[in-house]
């Protein structure tokens, strides 16, 4: 991702730069839905190229160039243009050490072999271990391995989660259910320029001698994101 | 967690790359209007060189129009979350990692 889009949300007062005064209801408990963004912060009014972009869709659909349908067709391709292969390719990593390795070292390369073309992003896979827990954010916009992950999850665009996570990471991980113990080391990257990252989560006991579907099963877009781990289903 | 390298490059080379892994390094203290790709929340503090990512089109430019030249070397720069945020409530040991061009940085302990 590149181009002048972003510099609304660098200029002046960054999304990240803000006081962290506001009265946030992390400190609760509740169910976590996943399909519920954790907080619904991205109130205020648009920013100019959200105003530009809505305008220049209403014109065009007022000449007659394009309808809305055309425009929400489009947006239903982009789930099929980047469909989501990163569960195939952690439950490959689990099971075949030498390709976790390769992952490891040139994430691009290691998609490749799997068929998972990237282009041009170029893919940091980091572990998770007992000592170490991973999470990704992108605080300047949304970045995101798209051709890996297909598109991002609204939570992960929200403005409450990209200014959050990276100065509570603990309490928006608990907000997704997700509990670490003070001697793991939260380790969050900000995915603020050129590269694009992918958790490998630990594996979870019982899941000896699964194949790699069954594993890929569990390896849902959160986990890789880091915000959940992967779990055996009751 | 150990403060050096986790592996090199395999991407763009970055031959000339001013830093090298586990070098101490400040993020400067500046504040330019435009395209920048450096958290405002990140400048000024001091982190540790993780990892060279290779050269890459300077985005400053990029986001004008430009191509880019001449292309920057982009760090990944690991930083103690307690040193980021005074106020930080998590474990001492919990880190922030980010990427950081050359021009952004200098090394620790030399003013800016």
């Amino acid at each position: 991702m590149s181009g002048p889009a972003h510099t609304t949300k660098t200029s002046g007062h960054a999304d990240t730069d803000h006081g962290h005064d506001h009265d946030h209801d992390h400190e609760h408990d509740h169910e976590h839905d996943e399909h519920k963004p954790i907080n619904e912060h991205d109130d205020g009014p648009p920013g100019e190229y959200e105003i530009m972009s809505r305008a220049m869709q209403e014109l065009l659909e007022q000449q007659g160039v394009i309808t809305a349908e055309q425009v929400a067709e489009r947006m239903e391709l982009f789930d099929e243009v980047f469909p989501y292969h990163g569960g195939q390719v952690v439950a490959r990593a689990w099971v075949d050490p030498e390709f976790k390795k390769r992952l490891l070292a040139d994430g691009r390369a290691a998609c490749a072999e799997m068929g998972a073309m990237l282009e041009a992003e170029r893919l940091i896979a980091v572990e998770n271990t007992p000592e170490v827990h991973n999470v990704i954010v992108c605080t300047l916009c949304s970045c995101y391995p798209r051709a890996l992950l297909g598109m991002p999850p609204t939570w992960y665009k929200s403005r409450n989660y990209r200014s959050r996570v990276v100065f509570e990471p603990r309490a928006v991980l608990r907000e997704f259910g997700t509990m670490l113990p003070d001697s793991v080391t939260v380790r969050v990257h900000d995915s603020n320029a050129d590269m694009r990252y992918l958790v490998i989560p630990m594996r979870p006991q019982g899941t000896d001698g699964w194949s790699e579907e069954k594993l890929a099963a569990i390896l849902s877009r959160d986990t890789l994101v880091g915000v959940r781990l992967p779990r055996i289903p009751a | 967690m150990s403060n050096t390298a986790s592996s090199k490059s395999t991407y763009t080379p970055a031959p000339g790359a001013r830093f090298t892994v586990g070098d101490q390094v400040v993020v400067k203290a500046a504040y330019p209007p435009g395209h920048r790709r450096t958290p405002q929340y990140i400048r000024r503090k001091q982190g540790v060189i993780e990892r060279i990512c290779g050269a890459f089109p300077n985005p400053e430019e990029l986001a004008y129009g430009f191509d880019g030249k001449p292309y920057r070397v982009l760090y990944r720069v690991r930083f103690y979350q307690t040193h980021v945020w005074e106020s930080y409530t998590g474990s001492a040991n919990d880190i922030i990692e980010m990427e950081i061009y050359e021009h952004w940085l200098e090394p620790a302990g030399v003013k800016t």
